[in-house]
């Protein structure tokens, strides 16, 4: 992650002179309920073809939708959590035809969405990203088109698999207060992070548990007109979302720049082409015949239930980062740290007696390995002392933590299995000594030619280190040789 | 578009609406429809005589709020059996997934 | 007309099977003859079930020589509409774009009558999905009135009626929408109820209009509508719209009276008003029906209803758009049947265009253009404020009236192809629309005859959860037209 320039936005310094990039996102999250929205069908990610289903999400003549309350206790966490106002919902009916909708509508939330005027802080860039709405919404089934070669005349065929049909989402449109491609992935990252806290979702991009689609247009720098934008559908990865967002923008400036305009419509990104494509526009797509769904009630969250909703939340990214500074964390390790999920660990360990910066050094660098998270957090603690007080080298500290985390074990154990006990100082200075006698010509120009020092010095360090098998402190090799060349 | 009911009804309009709900009409069908339906929404300027600023829709005619249903899977969802009699029912289908012409555009 | 012999009742059989006097067995056959004797004529079913209905009914005599009690309705004969869901048996809405669709799960109203010892013994003809007000709009043909075979049935739930009406089930039940209920029973001399929206589960029945759709009983006597009802009604949590509180049992106050009632006659439903058409017998047989209530003890007066007249607008606006989208999942993908294309879209076209009948498309096309952009608000928005204006109107009514009266049909049973202009057919629902916009019971039970010596159908309507008045008069009635 970069900082903005204090002059330059992100956006103006990709574009040409005089232009800046306007873009707002639409997040699809998958909600990590045990049911879909409307249909108590397994949610679940992954299994056969139409496995998945119930006659309610396959839209069976005669069934009805009942709502999921799981699914309305996390859309709220999720609203609480983008600081939105949750209020009164109604449910509506997006009237369109695909195959895989298995009603031909999709049930959505239209002029009434559960959770309105939010706003996200984002952590590096500093900027406030506002939340118009996060609505509450089913998912569509699975299409995928067979046989097509592209030519007309051998257009193939598609097959529909409905297991995510009815699968509960929540949609987060933010107003277009977003300035460039570092900004939006912030955002989505922060989004991702939040979502995941408050235990929402899992917020597996490669899963599609989280999907972007992003609102571009570009304008003169500095002014506050919103001209023609693109939607941008499937960019499915940070990485993505950045290329998308930029092309884009590009290809918008290069539009007006050679006095043409963009159409509205929308695009597809595709990742391998690098470039967004317009997409194969439906008919009257546009005319949704949005009405209040006849199926289904109104819900009126009361204020007792948004409160006890509120209490209950987990800590969100901003507080736990927030929380690791004040126990001495730096703000950029806090931010690599809380993405991690590694923060409550760091947090007792340092409540456990471990050196804040020597916790965080490990939390950031280390511990990027699975299972880190069920540490024993005064095991590390140890770790951190034994570390600290000479008894294990850096080296030697950071094989050990890996041990910790595979097998369990403290790290007084691993260390002693490994030999990794600390050399008194006469054990090392006989060690050096001997070294020293069998390379009489290194020492002396160790001794008397200070410009080959530091590298004679590095010399002297590898052969102890190979001689105790690496079981040497550096820092004390080094004070032992300074000591010598000037006895 | 004009947006009231004392609107006329015209042929390329039912053409579109027919477009929109996924029918084909023929010729015929047109001239016969445009008018038959046209005389239905003139009816509806019979509402234009009615002061309804202040009056709210009723979308249900019984005032429920919240209702939900918790969330636990039912025991007549999902498995192979449920699979395959909706498969059974359907006009195609390969590898146990519905079989549909191309389907163009979505997303 | 040919005055058919008096029918066994269902509570009468219920009670006899319940004692052991009859089997199941033996009722069933009986009925089964009658099928055998007239539903070639009459074309009351879509699909008659004799094998399973002769498994189910042994089994019910099978429970009762074990010592169980099989239900209420332990061996009665039951029709339903086809457009209930019936595990494993065609559910068709008498379309072709359903036949042959067998569903995999029973609707709610369905497992109940299972669970009240019933016997099915077919789905029953309507309008094509519930569309029309006189069974000429199946794509299976028509069904006749068995008290005239000249004339229709009513509809949309006119097979019901007729099964009932003709002796082929001692109950069957429909779905009233704007009166596909009230309107058939009223052709054919039957009991017909529309309950209160959210008493009857409408989980298994295939949508036409969400907000206005009840199931509800047919039935030769007050009684057996009561029981009917009895059996279907009671909270679903797989309908949002359910109403989850317990509601009273009709069936003791079946003999409550009258006494002191005050019943209020729709002065705007008897046809000296807007609303025009109203066969003059039709008229005469409610005020003599009034007239007969005041007898029994009743206070009757007239009273004004304004809005009601604009009912007819709003339920054209408003059950269209609900059903352009309801009848939106009948594209040829996933079940019935398929017209294939190209692409998916020309699919999608094809297999519509084949399936639907002429008034299902109209009305698909005019919901459609009612919600579409630009035109909501003109439209389905001012249906649903004009809705709000019927119930504060009824509101008004019911401070000073228990129930209100009116006819059930401007008319009595009429010739095949008589209104084959759209609106003019859909003036059959101008007395019955109210009670759906408004989600509020009504009855109508036959009162005297009319035109050609044709039943004529007398409407009570009550407020929500008012079905306790509602047979109280109703058994008054039908006391009376003995
Ligand atoms: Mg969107
Ligand atoms: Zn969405």
């Amino acid at each position: 992650m970069t900082n903005k320039s204090a002059t330059k936005t992100e956006s103006q310094e990709l574009l040409p002179e005089g232009w800046e990039m306007v873009i707002g996102l639409e997040i699809h999250v998958e909600l990590a309920t045990a049911t879909k929205l409307f249909s108590p069908a397994q949610n679940s990610f992954g299994s056969e073809p139409n496995q998945n289903v119930h006659p309610v999400c396959l839209g069976l003549p005669g069934t009805l939708p009942v709502v999921n309350e799981k699914a309305i206790e996390f859309a709220a966490r999720i609203g609480l959590a983008l600081n939105c106002t949750v209020q009164k919902c109604v449910f509506a009916r997006k009237n369109y035809f695909y195959p895989d909708m298995p009603k031909d509508y999709q049930i959505s939330q239209f002029d009434e969405p559960l959770n309105i005027d939010g706003w996200v802080d984002l952590p590096v860039a500093g900027t406030r990203i506002r939340v118009e709405r996060a609505h509450v919404e089913e998912d569509t089934g699975k299409t995928t088109h067979v046989g097509d070669s592209g030519r007309i005349h051998d257009a193939g065929y598609s097959l529909v698999d409905y297991n995510r049909a009815g699968v509960p989402l929540v949609e987060i449109v933010t107003h277009p207060d977003i300035r460039g491609p570092e900004e939006a992935k912030e955002y989505v990252d922060e989004v991702r992070a939040m979502v995941v806290a408050v235990g929402a979702s899992d917020g597996k991009m490669e899963e599609g548990s989280l999907r972007v689609d992003a609102n571009v247009s570009v304008r003169p720098a500095g002014s506050d007109e919103l001209r023609t934008r693109c939607e941008i559908k499937n960019v499915n990865s940070l990485r993505s979302i950045g290329r998308a967002i930029t092309y884009e923008a590009k290809r918008h400036v290069n539009l007006y720049e050679s006095g043409k305009e963009p159409i509205q419509e929308t695009r597809h990104w595709d990742e391998e082409a690098g470039r967004t494509r317009d997409g194969r526009k439906k008919e009257d797509s546009d005319d949704y015949r949005y009405f209040a769904d006849p199926d289904l009630v109104a819900i009126d969250p009361t204020p007792e239930w948004i409160a006890q909703i509120a209490a209950s939340q987990p800590a969100l990214p901003a507080q736990r980062r927030e929380a690791l500074v004040s126990a001495g964390a730096d703000s950029e390790g806090a931010a690599l740290v809380v993405q991690r999920d590694l923060d409550s660990l760091v947090l007792a360990v340092i409540e456990a007696g471990g050196e804040a910066k020597r916790v965080l050094n490990h939390a950031t660098n280390n511990l990027a390995i699975e299972g880190a998270e069920a540490l024993s957090p005064s095991n590390f603690a140890d770790l951190v002392k034994m570390e600290a007080d000479g008894a294990l080298t850096s080296t030697q500290a950071k094989q050990v933590l890996a041990e910790m985390v595979s097998d369990g074990s403290t790290p007084a154990d691993i260390a002693a299995k490994h030999g990794f006990e600390a050399m008194d100082t006469g054990e090392l200075e006989a060690t050096l000594d001997e070294i020293i006698s069998s390379s009489p010509q290194e020492w002396e120009r160790f001794v008397n030619e200070p410009e080959a020092r530091g590298k004679l010095q590095g010399f002297f360090v590898g052969q102890v280190m190979k001689a105790t098998r690496g079981q040497a402190d550096g820092k004390l090799v080094n004070q032992l040789l300074a000591k010598k060349a000037n006895s | 578009m004009v947006d009231d009911a004392a609107h006329e009804l015209d042929r390329d309009e039912v053409a579109k609406v027919a477009g929109l709900a996924m029918l084909e009409l023929t010729d015929e069908e047109l001239d016969t429809f445009t008018p038959q339906l046209g005389a239905i929404l003139a009816h509806a300027q019979d509402m234009e005589n009615l002061d309804l600023a202040d009056v709210a829709p009723t979308h249900h005619p019984y005032p429920l709020v919240n209702v939900m249903r918790p969330d636990v899977v039912a025991e007549d969802a999902g498995g192979p059996e449920l699979r395959d009699a909706v498969l059974a029912a359907a006009p195609d289908v390969e590898d146990n997934r519905f079989k549909v012409p191309p389907a163009l555009g979505g997303d | 007309m040919s005055k058919p012999a008096p029918k066994p009742t269902a509570t009468d059989i219920a009670a006899q099977v319940r004692s052991g006097e009859r089997t199941a067995v033996e009722v069933l056959e009986e009925h089964l003859a009658v099928v055998a004797d007239r539903e070639s004529e009459i074309h009351a079913f879509n699909v008659v079930i004799a094998d399973e209905a002769r498994e189910r009914a042994s089994a019910i005599d099978a429970q009762i020589a074990s010592g169980e009690d099989p239900g209420p309705l332990a061996g009665v004969p039951v029709a339903l509409k086809d457009n209930m869901c019936t595990t494993g048996i065609p559910t068709t809405c008498s379309s072709k774009i359903l036949d042959g669709w067998k569903p995999p799960y029973n609707g709610t109203a369905v497992d109940k009558l299972y669970e009240a010892g019933a016997v099915v013994v077919g789905k029953t003809n309507l309008d094509e999905f519930a569309m029309g007000s006189s069974t000429e709009n199946s794509a299976f043909g028509p069904t006749l009135n068995p008290l005239d075979t000249s004339c229709v049935p009513g509809g949309s739930s006119g097979g019901s009626a007729a099964a009932v009406a003709a002796g082929f089930a001692a109950l069957s039940f429909g779905s009233d929408t704007g009166g596909s209920i009230r309107q058939p029973a009223a052709l054919t001399g039957t009991v017909g109820l529309k309950p209160s929206y959210g008493t009857v589960s409408r989980y298994g029945l295939i949508a036409f209009a969400s907000s206005l759709d009840q199931i509800g009983p047919f039935a030769n006597t007050v009684a057996d509508a009561a029981a009917g009802f009895e059996a279907v009604a009671g909270h679903d949590p797989r309908d949002s719209t359910s109403i989850p509180e317990q509601l009273r049992p009709v069936t003791p106050h079946l003999s409550d009276g009258v006494d002191g009632m005050r019943i209020g006659v729709i002065t705007e439903l008897m046809g000296d008003g807007e609303l025009k058409g109203f066969e003059p017998e039709v008229i005469a047989q409610t005020r003599a029906a009034a007239d007969a209530l005041a007898a029994a003890g009743a206070k009757v007066s007239e009273v004004s209803v304004p809005s009601v007249v604009y009912g007819l607008t709003a339920y054209y606006l408003i059950a269209p758009s609900e059903a352009s989208s309801n009848l939106a999942r009948y594209d040829g993908v996933r079940y019935g049947n398929r017209v294939t294309g190209v692409n998916t879209a020309a699919m999608n076209t094809a297999t519509r265009t084949a399936g639907f009948g002429a008034e299902v498309k109209r009305r698909i096309m005019l919901g459609t253009y009612a919600l579409s952009a630009g035109y909501y608000d003109a439209f389905y928005g001012k249906a649903q404020r004009v809705r709000t204006l019927i119930i504060d109107d009824f509101a008004r009514a019911y401070e000073d009236f228990d129930v209100l009266l009116s006819p059930t049909s401007p008319c009595v049973a009429f010739p095949f192809g008589a209104k084959s202009d759209p609106m003019t057919m859909y003036l059959n629902d101008t007395c019955t629309i109210p009670s759906n916009l408004s989600g509020q019971p009504a009855i109508s039970v036959p009162f005297g005859t009319g035109d050609r010596g044709l039943p004529v159908g007398v409407q009570i309507l009550a407020p929500m959860l008012g079905e306790v008045e509602l047979f109280k008069v109703a058994a008054v009635l039908e006391g009376a037209n003995q």
